[in-house]
């Protein structure tokens, strides 16, 4: 009895720190309709500065937690609205989630650079450290007491300052009308950055407070959030008792398995399999049925309207691209080294994992966050199932893995947006914890893929396992472009742009969305099924998809070419780690840094490139002149003016920064045209004026300038030349489709109607 | 007139890349109640945006008091008095009654001053004051967003589209109220489609069609034939 209330008051306490976590949540959730994935990072950080200002600077702890939790965690907040989800507004909850992702990636990377895991580090000890209190013959330590009081505090605060503030409704009012928040003198703005500010200092108060308890350690701080996940889903969102109780529920469970998992009766493995990764996944577990008690999501009327957009691809295109992709690798292949063509295999395997989620994310709509978990399990099939690698073995392994993305997505087809992303987490999580730890799946650590036995080729080599990847990806993208051409195509965008449209034209929902997970699942499988190397579960683990569903979204996820980009983009940062060691820190926090600023950008990279370029067509002036500069920059170098390398980057510069703009600042009015055209003037005289040969010591740097150039200038003049409104002066009746009618079209338009005046 | 309260020069307006007023002129006095009239698809409500300072005008001039306010937030107008009820209900659905009137405090109003005069006007608001405004009847809801204006003061009250969805009984009445608030001096711009409804109430009537004022002058002179040539496009 004396033990059973003991771990009841370990789990409360847990409990306690899980219902500050998710209070945080559900603060900037409600507010701004934001799902913060990174507010458990958050906490992390805070924990980690907190450690810092007290135990490595010797700060006294009541200034230390004031610096932390009052200053830092509040800017942190207010920063993190302005900056970065300010630009949200309007778009698709996958963008949304995507940015929460990348500010996700972005607080590990950060974590990881300032404070790498192998240096050894004073102890973060918890408060009062060795000061006990025995109530009821229970010792408590008085870090307990602080837990569970910083947890009653909050839960007064916010109940006070929700419902007996101004400011707590207008934090609700925001939510239910931006508009007329603003019309009764309310400012939504502030009150986004005093909800983004408070979550901010809960998630560091709970951070700090579970450090003190399980010392420093990024992935249990980070994964904290899961557990609040499943709190804050349990008070759907909305709830704040309800959240309580739910974080109450998961630490006592954790508690007591924690408990009862030392008896000899409990069992060590069921039908043969281990289950020491149970206590991990309980949480995991609890959201899953939490997620599945929920009422089945309202369809919504009406047109959502969000602001990116992708075009049909044509056959054309697609087929040209598809051969020119092949035969690109194989011409370049040749001239890799090892390690490079390894790296750039990497790239390619990533890809796939990415066209997998342009049906199921880009096209239907639905957010997945478990595509390498596919994966992984197509490369457990692939070298479980008898044949050792020939093409039969392929199309089981892919048919076997489609079938249960199927079959994952059934309960879980109820739920859309928010709610079914968490639902592959949790899906993705608990395979991670409980399937790909066992010896009946890979083993010691270590499965072989068996390579693709393909009749009168061999492919054993490095280059032609790259060859195969990238055929396999342009096959693959081919595919995808076949069903968006098709009438399941047409479907999946009609499940995205209108449920309820789609719903009332006789569509089944339920199989439109069973088909997109199953295509989904089965693309991914082939990326594992064709890895055909020794593969480890970490390869396959949760935190691995996330990178991956992030580069997609940025590459432009309703595109067979966003998946290239995002898939190389990923590939791409590991050959940088590789080629300049000096800036391994900064790849570590490349991918979330190119992701928050999707806001700005929601239909990805690929797409705008395209657009650029696509709408220079037909202008022949700007084409001219586009050519015509980069004919100079070549006669430049022709005559020895500038250094090859110069070339190179002005080149460069010119193609990406300067040429993509010509149209932007054709457009805009003439105050932005002359600021825009010096700005990028300066660029390209900064580009050709550099001794880069000499003033720069390593190729790797000279590309990173050139990046950095190319960021700096060519997004800058976009940004110059976009914020000016494009007017044209035609009421909306008289506009034709794509420009406005003459007179003489109208009076003709007029008389055959009948209606001449 | 001298010195108008609400002033719009030669406004032009779009969304996007579509221009919806091509240059609108209106003046509103002090006191004075104008009627916006006008088929769908005018610019009835862009103009109401353009006014509250939701929406950015492409060029001309919003002034307010004899003062340039163009491109000001739609907060800083409200706070400075502007009381904009928008289309549909102009309330929160998922707060209570008092708290919909405690957000009507940004004007610098106690809420127990606001609380009085709202229970004082609409007894009925009060017997519901704890109940979310959602819950409410169209009508009930519509005296709460209208309370706003009894409550707070303001300068100048924008109206758009009162009677959308009520029955008309009830639409007579709150144009009742609204009677009653020009009638202690403040000034007034009414959008409806139903001309008729809004006739009564105004001094002033502006026709608004393809993004332009058409018709303009005393509400009493606007006539049944020129309300049927701008609605039906003569």
């Amino acid at each position: 009895m004396q033990e059973l209330l003991t771990f009841t008051i370990i789990g409360l306490s847990t409990g306690a720190i899980y219902a500050v976590v998710a209070s945080g949540l559900v603060v900037t959730y409600t507010t701004s309709g934001i799902f913060n994935l990174a507010h458990g990072a958050t906490g992390m950080l805070a924990a980690f500065t907190y450690w810092q200002l007290r135990f490595d600077w010797n700060m006294p702890a009541p200034l230390a937690l004031f610096i932390t939790l009052f200053v830092l965690c509040p800017l942190f907040g207010i920063l993190t609205e302005r900056f970065v989800m300010r630009g949200l507004q309007g778009t698709s909850e996958v963008v949304r989630l995507s940015v929460t992702v990348a500010l996700f990636a972005f607080m590990i990377g950060i974590a990881n650079w300032v404070w790498p895991s192998d240096s050894s580090r004073e102890a973060f000890t918890k408060f009062f450290e060795g000061n006990t209190v025995s109530i009821g013959g229970i010792n408590i330590s008085w870090h307990k007491l602080i837990t569970f009081g910083c947890a009653i505090l909050v839960a007064i605060v916010l109940r006070l300052l929700l419902f007996r503030t101004r400011m707590g409704v207008a934090m609700r009012a925001v939510v239910d009308d931006r508009a007329l928040t603003e019309l009764n003198g309310g400012r939504p703005d502030r009150v986004a950055m005093f909800a983004w500010a408070l979550s901010a200092m809960l998630a560091g108060l709970a951070g700090i407070l579970l450090a003190g308890e399980q010392q420093l350690n990024i992935e249990p701080l980070v994964l904290l959030v899961i557990n609040a996940y499943a709190a804050a889903i349990i008070g759907r969102l909305k709830n704040l008792p309800m959240t309580f109780a739910g974080a109450a529920v998961l630490g006592l469970l954790d508690a007591y398995y924690l408990q009862f998992s030392d008896k000899s009766w409990f069992p060590q493995s069921i039908m043969g399999f281990g289950i020491s990764g149970m206590r991990a996944s309980i949480p995991t577990i609890v959201l899953f049925i939490a997620l599945l008690a929920r009422p089945q999501s309202r369809l919504r009327a009406g047109v959502v309207r969000i602001r990116e957009q992708n075009k049909v691809p044509t056959w054309s295109a697609s087929l040209m691209g598809a051969v020119a992709l092949i035969a690109i690798v194989v011409a370049i292949s040749g001239m890799l080294t090892r390690s490079n063509t390894l790296l750039l295999l990497n790239g390619f395997t990533f890809a796939i994992v990415a066209l997998s989620l342009v049906p199921l994310t880009g096209y239907a709509g639905q957010m997945s966050l478990a595509p390498l978990t596919f994966a992984g399990l197509g490369a457990i099939a692939m070298s479980k199932l008898p044949g050792d690698g020939n093409l039969l073995t392929l199309i089981v392994a892919v048919v076997i893995v489609a079938l249960i993305g199927a079959l994952v997505a059934l309960p879980a087809i109820r739920l859309s947006g928010i709610y079914l992303a968490l639902s592959t987490a949790a899906f993705a999580v608990l395979v991670t914890k409980l399937i790909f730890n066992q010896k009946q799946t890979f083993m010691s650590g270590n499965i072989a893929v068996p390579v693709l036995d393909i009749p009168f080729i061999e492919i054993n080599s490095p280059r032609g396992r790259l060859i195969l990847a990238s055929a396999a990806f342009s096959l693959l993208g081919l595919g995808v472009v076949a069903i968006r051409r098709s009438r399941l195509g047409r479907r999946l965008i009609a499940l995205k742009d209108s449920p309820a449209a789609a719903a009332t034209l006789g569509m089944s929902l339920t199989r439109t969305k069973l088909a997109a997970f199953a295509i989904s699942a089965g693309i991914a499988a082939c990326a594992g099924a064709l890895a055909g190397d020794k593969v480890s579960p970490q390869q396959y683990d949760f935190t691995q998809s996330l990178p991956i569903v992030l580069l997609t979204v940025v590459g432009g996820v309703g595109t067979v070419g966003g998946a290239l980009f995002g898939g190389l983009m990923l590939g791409g940062n590991s050959v940088l780690a590789s080629v300049v060691p000096t800036l391994k820190n900064v790849t570590k926090i490349l991918p979330g840094t190119i992701g928050v600023t999707l806001g700005r950008n929601p239909s990805g990279a690929a797409n705008q490139i395209a657009d650029a370029f696509r709408s220079l067509s037909n202008r022949w002036s700007l084409l001219a002149f586009a050519a015509t500069g980069g004919i100079v920059i070549w006669i430049l170098d022709a005559q020895y003016v500038i250094s090859h390398w110069a070339f190179f980057i002005s080149g460069v510069f010119w193609l990406l920064a300067v040429t993509p703009n010509l149209v932007g600042i054709l457009q805009a009015p003439r105050t932005r045209q002359i600021i825009a055209s010096i700005y990028l003037a300066i660029g390209v005289i900064v580009a050709i004026s550099i001794d880069w040969d000499n003033a720069v010591d390593s190729t790797g740097k000279r590309l990173i300038a050139l990046v950095l150039l190319i960021a700096l200038f060519g997004v800058g003049a976009q940004r110059l030349t976009e914020n000016a409104p494009r007017v044209h002066r035609a009421s909306p009746d008289v506009i034709g489709l794509t420009t406005a009618f003459t007179d003489e079209e109208l009076d003709h338009a007029e008389r055959e109607l009948g209606v001449v005046l | 007139m001298t010195n108008p309260i609400l002033e719009l020069r030669n406004i032009r307006a779009s969304y996007g890349s579509i221009e919806v007023l091509h240059g609108v002129n209106l003046s509103i006095g002090r006191g004075e109640v104008v009627a916006l009239l006008g088929p769908n698809g005018a610019g009835k409500s862009t103009m109401i945006k353009v006014v509250s300072g939701l929406l950015r005008p492409t060029s001309g001039q919003l002034i307010v008091g004899g003062r340039d306010v163009t491109g000001a937030a739609a907060s800083a107008l409200a706070r400075a008095g502007l009381c904009t009820i928008p289309e549909g209900r102009g309330i929160f659905p998922n707060l209570t009654v008092r708290e919909n009137l405690l957000m009507a405090t940004f004007s610098g109003h106690k809420l127990s001053d606001i609380e009085e005069r709202t229970y004082s006007r609409f007894p009925r608001l009060s017997e519901r004051r704890t109940q979310l405004a959602g819950t409410m009847s169209g009508g009930e809801q519509q005296m709460l967003s209208l309370a706003r204006a009894l409550a707070t003061n303001p300068v100048i009250l924008l109206l758009d589209e009162l009677s959308m969805g009520l029955a008309p009984l009830i639409v007579a009445e709150l144009y009742q109220q609204v009677a009653a608030i020009a009638a202690e001096g403040v000034s007034v711009l009414v959008v409806e489609q139903f001309a008729r409804t809004v006739l009564g109430v105004a001094d002033q009537a502006v026709l608004l069609a393809h993004g332009k004022v058409q018709v303009s002058g005393k509400a009493s002179e606007i006539g049944e034939d020129v309300l049927a040539g701008a609605y039906l496009g003569s």
